[in-house]
């Protein structure tokens, strides 16, 4: 009976490879994502356009700018008058007006012997992109801060990511997206085909249990998502420069976990779907929307209303997001995740046990 | 022991009812034929007896096993070949063989000699994937895909549904030769013509079965005096008429005396007559009619099956 279940693999995995469009987009999809949001979709603040304010131009005023406009992040327009503030801000030719004010230089020297002044320098923000204006308002601080001395300003550290760099806030979300688009839409998809093309009755008037056709059919995706993660960290690693060195095995570990839960929720929509338009609808409504919304992936949970709260922790994505972020990010070993792991392998376990009752062997 | 025993079977879908109150039994080794309409609740019937669907009143045994307590058993010694071509078409010939011949757990090599006279016709063509072939083709591939266990009841449901008139032929063929080597068959068309093939026939029309016997036997039942289940037998005879206004002979034609039933067929038309009706008086009756032609002619099963339904 084992050499028949090699033919049943065998024969899932001709499917998958005579679908050569499909298994393309199955396999580029993930590069394609990486190479997206890790680049092109970028949060991070890169070319700030500055405009600087100095009524008094001092020497330490000229120094200040000078070394803002050499930092990779700001890009000097130019020194400008008062009362053109707002008319910069406004054309856009602006992000930031820097403001130094008029007696900077007795300032700085006043809180250097330790009195209480008034501040030195003000940012006026065009805050119409709020992303920009909170991100680029800590860079600028933190660029104008290290000139000051150190208790003039709040002490502020930015751990694990300092850069605040967006690929290592996305590459966990994609991993997340990624391994259910594969496996549960791919294998709620090819067995619902089955029904609908009714082979699936030729197949259920045999001696095989179904469970073994649809482990069989697991199998091919589940090796699939296994390249697709290898991609992953390796774009990760190599391309996006995210430090993976001594997470490898969490990562690893944390990932099969969140895969074989994803080939079960495929099993399952695929028990409550009549035709592959049904299965792809379900998947795409009930996995990938809230997936999207409530994993944390694209918006910070803490910012749902407080009868949502409870939401997202039936949210598998957001368990294994949350994981990798603190495996990959903050570099932890996999016994800082136990909690988010055994989650998970309680969603499988339940999961899989629903979908397998649920499998009928008769047509209703 | 019959290979199949329906007693009394029914199965509604919601408010439809699919199959009402169906009895019969088929012979070991026997050709069974289902005869009816779309919708006659063939392929329902079908689903019952290989144990994909339970019935809600009634029970069935295929080859001595109960169709829902024993279901199991009933898989792993029938074959199926259900309405639409419900096989691989992704995957070659050859594959799609191979992938039953697993299924079933059983080596291609070991049924050969069965599945050899039908595969054989099919076998230059095994490298071709199988939703190329043509309908003869692929419905062989797939009656030797059902056979690759050496099954002892074979269902077939419209296995020649848009198959062309010669590879029909052949595939009744096929099956008078797998009747031979001792396989029960069940099977279901939509065509009349093909009834006389089977051994027997069971004519089926919304649910119900409306006559079961060899064909031979229907036929020669239409001039019957004892036609079964009807109140008030009435002994008829059958002409086929034609004429140049086939539409005004239709309608002329049923006032006539004696004229029980007329309705096209083909190119003609079937005029179904008591004792009272006398040639010569028709012929008379309808003087105006360019072009007259009428013969007697013997029914069909069709003819019967129209019978029937009236009835």
């Amino acid at each position: 009976m084992k050499n028949n279940f090699l033919s049943f693999v065998k024969k899932e995995s001709l499917h998958i490879l005579r679908d050569v469009r499909t298994m393309m987009i199955v396999l580029l999809i993930p590069v394609v994502l990486m190479i997206l949001f890790g680049f092109a979709i970028s949060t991070e603040v890169n070319n700030l356009d500055v405009a600087v304010v100095a009524p008094n131009r001092t020497e330490s005023v000229r120094q200040t700018v000078d070394r803002l406009s050499r930092n990779p992040y700001f890009t000097l327009i130019d020194y400008i008058d008062n009362n053109d503030i707002d008319k910069v801000l406004r054309s856009g030719k602006a992000n930031v007006v820097v403001l130094f004010d008029e007696d900077y230089d007795k300032l700085l020297a006043q809180r250097s012997e330790g009195i209480d002044t008034k501040p030195a320098v003000q940012f006026i923000f065009d805050a119409s992109n709020t992303n920009l204006a909170q991100t680029g308002a800590i860079y600028l601080q933190n660029a104008i801060a290290t000139e000051h001395s150190q208790q003039e300003m709040l002490n502020m550290h930015l751990l694990y990511n300092p850069q605040m760099k967006s690929a290592y806030n996305f590459v966990p979300g994609i991993m997340g997206l990624i391994f259910i688009l594969i496996c549960a839409m791919m294998t709620s998809i090819s067995i619902v085909r089955e029904k609908e093309v009714g082979t699936m009755e030729v197949l259920l008037v045999s001696p095989v249990r179904p469970i073994k056709i649809i482990l069989a059919k697991m199998i091919p995706y589940f090796v699939i998502s296994c390249i697709n993660l290898v991609t992953i960290l390796l774009i990760a690693r190599y391309l996006l420069y995210i430090p993976l060195d001594g997470v490898w095995g969490g990562v690893i570990v944390m990932s099969i976990v969140y895969l074989l839960l994803s080939l079960a929720l495929g099993l399952f929509i695929s028990t409550v779907s009549s035709s592959q338009v049904v299965a792809l609808l379900v998947s795409a409504m009930v996995l990938l929307l809230p997936m999207m919304m409530l994993s944390g992936m694209l918006f910070p949970l803490e910012n749902l209303p407080m009868i949502l709260k409870p939401l997202p922790n039936i949210v598998p994505a957001r368990w294994y997001i949350d994981a990798i972020r603190k495996l990959m990010i903050m570099g932890l070993p996999l016994s800082a995740v136990m909690k988010e792991l055994i989650i998970l392998v309680i969603m499988a376990f339940v999961l899989m046990g629903i979908s397998l009752k649920n499998f009928k062997d008769k047509l209703e | 022991m019959s290979a199949i025993k329906v007693e009394n079977i029914s199965k509604s879908f919601g408010k439809t009812k699919a199959l009402d109150g169906v009895s019969f039994e088929v012979a070991r080794g026997e050709l069974f034929g289902l005869i009816g309409p779309d919708g006659a609740g063939k392929s329902t019937l079908f689903r019952l007896l290989t144990t994909l669907l339970n019935p809600d009143f009634g029970r069935a045994e295929v080859d001595g096993f109960d169709i829902v307590k024993e279901y199991r058993d009933i898989r792993k010694r029938v074959g199926y070949m259900p309405g639409r071509f419900s096989l691989y078409q992704d995957l070659t010939v050859e594959e799609n063989l191979n992938f039953f011949a697993a299924l079933f757990g059983v080596k291609v090599e070991d049924t050969y000699d069965l599945v050899a006279p039908i595969y054989r016709q099919i076998e230059p063509f095994k490298t071709r994937k199988a939703g190329k072939l043509s309908g003869g083709m692929k419905q062989k591939l797939a009656l030797s895909c059902a056979l690759i266990h050496r099954p002892s009841v074979l269902f077939l449901d419209e296995p020649t549904t848009g198959v062309d008139a010669v590879s029909r032929s052949e595939f009744w063929d096929m099956l008078s030769d797998l009747k031979q080597k001792g396989i029960t068959i069940l099977v279901s068309t939509p065509y009349m013509d093909e009834a006389s093939r089977c051994d027997r026939i069971a004519l089926c029309n919304e649910g119900r079965i409306l006559s079961i016997n060899t064909p031979k036997d229907i036929v020669s039942g239409f001039n019957s005096h004892s036609q079964n289940s009807s109140p008030n037998p009435v002994p008829t005879t059958l002409y086929a008429i034609s004429a140049e206004n086939m539409y005004q002979l239709l309608l002329s034609s049923r006032k006539c005396k004696g004229v029980v039933e007329c309705y096209p067929f083909g190119e003609m038309h079937h005029l179904v007559v008591d004792e009272t009706f006398d040639i010569e008086c028709f012929k008379k009756e309808l003087t105006d009619m360019k072009g007259l032609r009428i013969e007697p002619i013997n029914p069909t099963i069709e003819d019967m099956f129209i019978k029937l339904m009236k009835q």
